[in-house]
């Protein structure tokens, strides 16, 4: 009896800790958005984080999204010559990378470089009294660290996936013309012709959400880390996991709301 | 015969991080154009009890006035002004390492929007020279500095606003005597010619000689003594003197792990 006593109380402790931590991270985005929309803006700052999410992260972003849609291409080509189907190969192509692989992949990689990077920088303020240091010099934290990257990473991400979605059809298209013996006109009029409005929509609302979450994450785990150097490290390791699930639990969520009816 | 009011009056502060009480009622007053050293053990809670007056962490009880406006009962932008009066130069320096120290020392006049980008620049040199630093130390990155410089940029922007208030964090720790000398030599040339109010909180009895007026000791949550700096050797309080003195017996016991 005792015993499960004892395990209704441990469950109860971590659901009361998971929901004190969802609290806590809710208010803090709540007031990093509510800073988004406040003056005083800080542009400067805004652009460095934009150049920082966005410029830095291209090269990493288009080498994923090209060699992905070279890899789907291939794939796919041996998957539906099974069924007689290999035609249908530019459709999947551009279908897979629009609607997920571009923001996903993008999302995942832009986590894993900048979130990181993200939660090091803040966390490195915390632990070295920099964040204090602007409350005692008229600035608010919360408006000069954490807004503007709210914005950079919700207005960086799509562009990435613009650039994303267009290496991965690329990757695609030289697979399938150069290796396959795919005709080039033919390939990018099938692509054109099955893409739809819908599909492009879908990948950068996805992205934009992914953005918010990767920089959120980035900064709240670098915003509450302690404890010197160790501290900081598990702030990066955290920010760089939760942003990853949450992408992923986030994709799911938006298909359903996308594609589902 | 009216009574001066103090520039800051703490009473009843109180503050506990889950069941470690580290201030239980402190009480203190800094008069106007003063400077109060207040030392203490480590861990003894003075870090805490600026770090309360600065509205960087929020007390569990008590009341912080100044200029006899108790800080805890005004609205967020009423106590967003008062906090503006005080400047504060961190123990390790706190200088924004993504930006060059120029900009760091004009920090607060800018983040204010009393100057522009370029009469900022111009104010930070004006400021660096006051604290013995050549105007090109503004064109560098704080990573670039020595221990002893950080010290002289983080006072440099913690007076650029001209705050009437300056608080200094173990301003001496990490550095050598006569550096630490030079940089007490400043907070009090600075303290004069502001003729800011000023606290200190330091373990370094040359220090806080040097920069008191009066000094009071931090003992277990609560303030113990009070009284001229001067007195801080020939005290006549058993803490107090085992303390200054750095003996290992007296009253204070450490807690050591055997």
């Amino acid at each position: 009896m005792n015993r499960a006593l004892d395990f209704v109380a441990a469950l109860g402790r971590w659901l009361l800790g998971v929901c004190r931590s969802v609290g806590r991270l809710t208010l803090f985005a709540l007031v990093g958005v509510s800073h988004v929309v406040r003056p005083p803006f800080y542009g400067r700052l805004f652009a460095r984080a934009l150049i920082e999410i966005g410029y830095f992260s291209l090269p990493v972003v288009a080498l994923t999204a090209l060699f992905t849609g070279m890899v789907l291409a291939l794939q796919s080509s041996t998957g539906l010559a099974r069924f007689s189907a290999e035609t249908a190969m530019p459709n999947l192509v551009v279908l897979s990378i629009t609607r997920e692989l571009g923001p996903v992949l993008a999302g995942l990689m832009v986590a894993g470089r900048v979130g990181a990077a993200m939660a090091a920088e803040i966390g490195t303020m915390r632990v070295t009294d920099q964040i204090d240091a602007l409350s005692t010099l008229s600035t608010n934290p919360m408006k000069y660290l954490v807004a503007p990257r709210l914005l950079a990473g919700v207005i960086a991400l799509p562009l990435l996936v613009v650039v994303a979605d267009i290496l991965g059809v690329f990757g695609g298209f030289i697979i399938a013309t150069v290796k396959l013996g795919f005709n080039a006109a033919t390939y990018m009029s099938n692509t054109l012709s099955f893409m739809q409005t819908q599909d492009v929509v879908s990948g950068l609302t996805k992205a934009a959400v992914f953005g918010f979450l990767i920089s959120l994450m980035g900064c709240y785990h670098g915003y509450n880390s302690r404890g010197g150097a160790q501290g900081v490290g598990a702030a990066t390791t955290m920010a760089v996991v939760t942003a990853s699930i949450l992408i992923l639990a986030f994709d799911y969520i938006l298909s359903e709301l996308f594609f589902v009816r | 015969m009216s009574e001066a009011v103090p520039k800051i009056r703490v009473r009843g502060l109180r503050k506990s991080f889950g069941e470690k009480k580290v201030l239980d009622g402190v009480d203190l007053d800094v008069m106007p154009g003063t400077s109060m050293v207040v030392i203490g053990g480590s861990g003894t809670g003075k870090s805490v009890l600026l770090k309360c007056i600065l509205g960087l962490l929020e007390p569990d009880d008590g009341t912080i006035e100044i200029d006899g406006r108790d800080l805890l009962h005004m609205d967020g932008e009423a106590r967003a002004v008062a906090r503006a009066k005080i400047g504060m130069l961190f123990q390790n320096g706190a200088l924004f390492d993504s930006i060059p120290v120029w900009e760091n020392v004009s920090f607060a006049l800018l983040a204010q929007g009393r100057l522009t980008r370029a009469e900022a620049h111009v104010k930070a040199a004006e400021v660096l020279g006051q604290v013995g630093l050549a105007a090109s130390v503004g064109e560098l990155s704080p990573a670039e500095l020595s221990g002893g410089m950080q010290k002289r940029v983080g006072l440099a922007r913690a007076i650029a606003a001209q705050p009437e208030i300056l608080f200094f964090d173990e301003p001496t720790t990490g550095l050598d005597p006569i550096m630490g000398a030079v940089i007490d030599g400043l907070i009090v040339d600075c303290v004069k010619n502001l003729g800011s109010t000023a606290v200190a909180i330091t373990h370094d009895m040359a220090s806080a000689r040097r920069i008191g007026d009066r000094a009071a000791m931090l003992h277990r949550g609560k303030i113990i003594w009070s009284g001229p700096a001067e007195d801080l050797m020939t005290s006549g309080n058993d803490v107090v003197d085992q303390f200054t003195h750095g003996r290992r017996e007296g009253p204070i016991q450490m807690e050591l792990r055997r």
